[in-house]
């Protein structure tokens, strides 16, 4: 058993593929001797060498075609994009090529890639370093989508997405960094496409994605208190969906609430939410609620940005109200 | 080379008449003028080398081997497409001929190429990476970060510019700060000025395999400015007319298939030699324009294929 940081767990996974598989390379800005501004690379350069670790001019387009270009002729690669929003400077790649070509070829060319990232808001950024922007890939054809919550979970999705034969988008929360958590010894590798329910209740349901764990398990304590009893399920993977153990919950608990970090509209939680009408509504009891930041960019003051993002007071607040009056929030 | 050239002449004479009668739909972007580029590098390829071009990727992929029958199909639609249907004439892609695709959004298949090429680093093989753009490419930002990757990696790839100077539909001098878009930048990257006469087979081949032999002996990049021009225009819904007749006639004066004949003949190659080979090719672009009227409409199950390497298109459990 070791303990580590989620941005220890980072450098700990990667190492972990990088050591199985010796053809894995990984290429970014700053990720070699500086060990990555997020320092979630640590100790690579050391273990594997420049070759396979490999320090990229400021080149978000290059940076990505080299991934591609490389994934493609068979040299499995994770590339790092700093911040997630810097991904809007290479979406080209991303979204018109990378998740297109296996099917505009018919399947002979396949990308074996992972492209990771640091996603997300709450350590005063501003709007410009702070987007949770998971759903802009979510909505492209040809995409996995993983955004993990624990140290342990960043192990074990990083092997499943390195391994996994398909472009992986990997979301690691920068205000999860400097979390900690005890994890197994030897291979951890999870699976793509489940999620975990991590709190087992019989009221309500709760979905939540990377940050907004903690703050949801935190407001499943206080509902319990209060008599309310929630099913917490870490969404873990948008793509592939595991949409199984979020109705089957809905089933039992009756009521459906997702928190996210995103702007209002089109939010993944609206799209887990439009699965549940179509498909479970005659297991529920009220209106399904989203618990989202309101659809602004993200301010830098810390009093404004902690008023956006959901708190563990506003996701309690919202599922006590919803509950005692039968309804809405 | 001389076959090469009227293929691919002949490939794009075809495609024109095959949309003329509505057999081809979408668009079209042909590269009638321009086959000498396509065919000089060809010839300066191994067989496993990595080609990728731009939406403009006809010659490029019949260059490398590519069917024209299964080339054709997949102009019209067809399931014997090399792409089943699913990429048309913007996508074409051979893998197993190292024509890795055909891109339709300018520029990032220069820094794509450059990937190929660290592969082959990576895995200790003497592969190079050819991108073909065109002039108007070299005003997107991919085109500058490809080239300065390709430098300070050292990486064996061969950017090849077609200058037919025209980005689209205006002509390439007005938007562009350097009078040469890609060899008039080559020295910001600390690469060599490259320029060339586009529509010289001969040309084209003897730099192309100085830049092959660079590359693949460890060099590093080439960049690459071939002039040449387009005897039509930018796509099928385009004519060209913004083009002052006087260009036209006097670029018509150096087609590269005319110049090449005369002088294959002048270095004592027979005409009739040369007869022969249009009439073969001839016919083989009719064998290819059957096969591909021939083939069936794609099935329809093949619509949700080939999204995830599963092979299908499923996102959720």
């Amino acid at each position: 058993m070791a303990e580590l940081t989620y941005r220890e767990a980072v450098a700990y996974g990667i190492a972990q593929e990088m050591r199985r598989d010796s053809s894995l390379v990984i290429l970014g800005e700053d990720i070699a001797a500086a060990g990555g501004v997020f320092k979630t690379t640590v100790g690579l350069l050391d273990e594997f060498g420049p070759d396979r670790v490999r320090d990229t001019p400021i080149s978000e387009q290059a940076i990505l075609g080299a991934a591609m270009g490389a994934a493609m002729t068979g040299v499995p690669v994770i590339a790092e994009i700093m911040f997630s929003d810097f991904l809007a400077v290479c979406w080209d790649i991303v979204a018109n090529e990378i998740a297109k070509s296996r099917y505009m070829t018919n399947g002979q060319v396949s990308f074996p890639l992972v492209i990771r990232t640091a996603n997300g808001g709450g350590v005063r950024f501003g709007a410009q370093h702070s987007q949770s922007v998971e759903n802009w890939a979510m909505m492209i054809p040809g995409l996995k989508v993983v955004a993990p919550s624990t140290p342990e979970d960043v192990v074990g999705l990083m092997a499943a997405s390195i391994r996994d034969p398909d472009p992986v988008v990997f979301f690691e929360h920068k205000a999860l960094m400097g979390t900690k958590a005890e994890i197994p010894d030897g291979e951890i590798v999870a699976e793509l496409g489940t999620a975990k329910v991590l709190r087992e209740g019989t009221d309500v349901t709760i979905a939540a994605l990377a940050s907004m764990v903690p703050r949801t398990l935190d407001a499943a304590e206080r509902l319990q208190q209060d008599g309310i009893s929630a099913d917490v399920i870490d969404v873990r993977t948008l793509v592939p969906l595991d949409t199984r153990t979020l109705l089957s919950s809905v089933e039992k608990t009756g009521r459906f609430f997702t928190v996210e970090e995103n702007p209002r509209l089109c939010g993944w939680g609206a799209e887990l939410v439009s699965i549940v009408a179509e498909e479970g509504f005659w297991n529920l009891d009220g209106p399904s609620i989203r618990i989202t930041t309101p659809h602004i960019p993200l301010p830098a003051a810390a009093s404004l940005e902690d008023l956006a993002l959901p708190s563990v007071d506003r996701i309690y607040e919202t599922v006590c109200k919803s509950v005692e009056s039968g309804g809405g929030a | 080379m001389y076959r090469t050239l009227h293929e691919l002449r002949g490939f794009g004479k075809r495609a024109h008449d095959l949309f003329l009668q509505n057999l081809v739909k979408g668009t079209t972007h042909l590269s009638l003028g321009q086959e000498a580029v396509a065919t000089g590098f060809g010839a300066a390829l191994q067989p496993d080398d990595y080609t990728f071009a731009s939406y403009r990727g006809h010659a490029h992929s019949l260059a490398r081997g590519m069917d024209p029958g299964a080339a054709m199909a997949e102009l019209l639609g067809r399931e014997n497409g090399i792409l089943g249907g699913k990429g048309g004439s913007m996508h074409l892609t051979d893998a197993s001929k190292g024509m890795m695709g055909s891109y339709a959004i300018i520029g990032a298949h220069l820094c794509t190429a450059n990937g190929a090429a660290w592969s082959a680093l990576m895995r200790g093989t003497d592969q190079v990476a050819v991108a073909f753009f065109g002039d108007g490419t070299t005003n997107i930002g991919a085109f500058h970060e490809a080239l300065n990757m390709a430098k300070v990696w050292s990486l064996p790839t061969v950017f090849v510019c077609e200058n037919n100077l025209y980005m689209e539909y205006t002509p390439i001098d007005v938007v562009t700060a350097v009078e040469h878009p890609a060899a008039g930048r080559a020295a910001a990257y600390g690469l060599e000025e490259i320029m060339i006469d586009g529509n010289d087979p001969d040309a084209v081949h003897l730099a192309a395999r100085d830049a092959v032999e660079r590359a693949r002996s460890g060099g590093g990049p080439s960049l690459i400015e071939a002039i040449t021009y387009r005897s039509g225009g930018h796509s099928r819904a385009d004519p060209g007319k913004y083009r002052p007749p006087e260009e036209v006639g006097a670029w018509a004066e150096r087609d590269p298939i005319p110049l090449y004949h005369a002088r294959l003949l002048s270095l004592g190659v027979e005409e009739e030699r040369l007869e022969s080979i249009q009439e073969e090719v001839a016919q083989a672009i009719d064998v290819a324009t059957e096969f591909a009227k021939a083939g069936a409409e794609p099935d329809e199950g093949s619509l949700l294929t080939e999204v995830y390497a599963d092979g299908g298109s499923r996102w959720r459990n």
